[in-house]
């Protein structure tokens, strides 16, 4: 492997992992409230969390291009306060593979919650435990393999991810190329030898994070 | 114990529920068949549900009261709850399980409890194991430790001997009778077996679907019929 296709695989791997950490709280969150509680405007935020699933990944960048971008609403006010460019930068990238990562995080976490016998967490708060307490000691553990299932298969579909990275984050060699973009361009240029050394290491490292996330599955189903 | 159950009302999938009762008994049933409404009974009283109507009050406290918009949270009631299968939390081990409702503030005395409890129900050789590992009246017998632990002003049993076969039956009754002995807790006993009403109660309010239709001593309302069981007597 060059040093260039080193880089290429060690910032898709970090830029995943980032993405992922990043929206495990968030995901968490939305996924205990859509299998938890009943409120108003529920099945809004389910179908939102669920678009990006859906639509075209292209379609889904080019949102993001224009909400995050210097003329964007969120995009100009970052740019303007926190001089924070997100646009065509490696924040671009992790931005877009969060956005479509985040409903395969919140389906596995959520099916996780629901899981989860209610009559515990009544226990529990009978013998004197808060929402909070109840919540980490009982919830959150008896639903954790199915979150970290979850967790893996966002870092895998991160990993992948073209549509709306190409368009939030371009494709700058060295700055926001990722292996799936790499790929792209090489098969481009007619450099199928090389894209075929980078298909096979994204092949491996898939296979091993999906493997991962069945055995955490399978484990679950065991517990 | 005092317990007033006041113009409760909570309608239920094929039934109103509906009581109006005060239970003074240190160890009081609530008998019924399956179906008649008696774990959601239980339910409202451990604040784990809410009626559409109802005032309910512990020795002079007011639980719920909906009336006045009063809802003490199942957390601050004091009141123990041991369900049908025991719910034991299935990742944690059986020492976790027992401390969890625990109070921390009295650290010596609740050693001694600690030790009192595993002792009374036999359970001391249990704390390393987990919930699978045991059998159905070792995780009986552990649920109600773990209720009696955190230090209850009244415990809710809900038919805690129904999933166990006859031989397992007669061999946990005496814990329960010990604990009744031993602790003096006071006791709200689910069941549909009338036999237990007889061998652990000193009053038993009966409920079919939902209403309250007898309410006295079991030795009023039961009598022995021909086989070798207790059956309702019938109303004179």
């Amino acid at each position: 492997m060059s040093a260039e296709e080193l880089q290429i695989v060690w910032f898709t791997l970090r830029v995943a992992a980032l993405s992922t950490v990043l929206i495990l709280p968030f995901g968490i969150v939305v996924a205990w409230l859509l299998a938890r509680r009943d409120w108003r405007g529920k099945s809004v935020v389910e179908t939102l969390v669920a678009l990006p699933l859906v639509l075209p990944p292209v379609a889904t960048g080019f949102l993001l291009l224009k909400f995050l971008g210097r003329r964007g609403p969120l995009g100009s006010f970052l740019h303007q306060y926190f001089d924070l460019d997100i646009v065509f930068t490696w924040r671009g990238v992790v931005v877009a593979i969060a956005v479509m990562s985040f409903p395969l995080l919140v389906r596995a976490a959520r099916i996780a919650f629901q899981e989860v016998n209610p009559r515990l967490e009544q226990i529990a708060a009978t013998l004197g435990a808060g929402r909070l307490r109840i919540f980490f000691t009982i919830t959150l553990p008896l639903a954790a393999r199915g979150i970290v299932a979850g967790a893996l298969l966002a870092f895998s579909r991160a990993l992948g991810e073209f549509g709306a990275t190409i368009l939030v984050a371009g494709n700058i060699p060295g700055k926001t190329q990722t292996i799936a973009l790499s790929i792209y361009s090489l098969v481009q240029l007619g450099h199928d030898t090389a894209a075929f050394r980078l298909l096979t290491i994204s092949v491996v490292i898939a296979f091993v994070v999906v493997w991962l996330s069945e055995l955490f599955y399978r484990r679950r189903d065991h517990a | 114990m005092k317990l007033r159950l006041q113009n409760v009302r909570l309608p239920l999938a094929h039934f109103v529920l509906e009581l109006d009762a005060e239970i003074t008994g240190q160890v009081a049933a609530i008998f019924g068949s399956s179906g008649a409404g008696k774990t959601s009974v239980l339910d409202l009283i451990a604040g784990l549900r809410r009626a559409q109507s109802a005032r309910i009050e512990l020795d002079g406290r007011t639980l719920t009261d909906t009336g006045h918009r009063v809802f003490v949270p199942a957390r601050q009631r004091g009141i123990g709850y041991v369900p049908q299968d025991g719910a034991l939390f299935p990742h944690l081990s059986v020492r976790h399980n027992l401390q969890y409702g625990a109070p921390r503030h009295t650290v010596g005395e609740s050693k001694s409890q600690f030790a009192h409890v595993l002792e009374v129900l036999e359970i001391g050789g249990l704390v390393d194991r987990r919930p699978q590992s045991l059998s159905g009246g070792e995780k009986q017998r552990v649920a109600l430790a773990r209720a009696l632990l955190s230090a209850p002003r009244l415990l809710l049993l809900d038919e805690p001997l129904a999933a166990l076969d006859q031989p397992l039956k007669l061999k946990i009754m005496p814990y329960l009778q010990r604990v009744r002995d031993e602790f003096r807790v006071p006791m709200i006993y689910v069941t549909h077996n009338a036999s237990e009403v007889v061998a652990l109660c000193d009053e038993v309010l009966v409920i079919d679907r939902g209403k309250q239709i007898r309410h006295g001593a079991p030795g009023e309302l039961f009598t022995i019929s021909e086989e070798p069981q207790f059956v309702l007597k019938s109303q004179s």
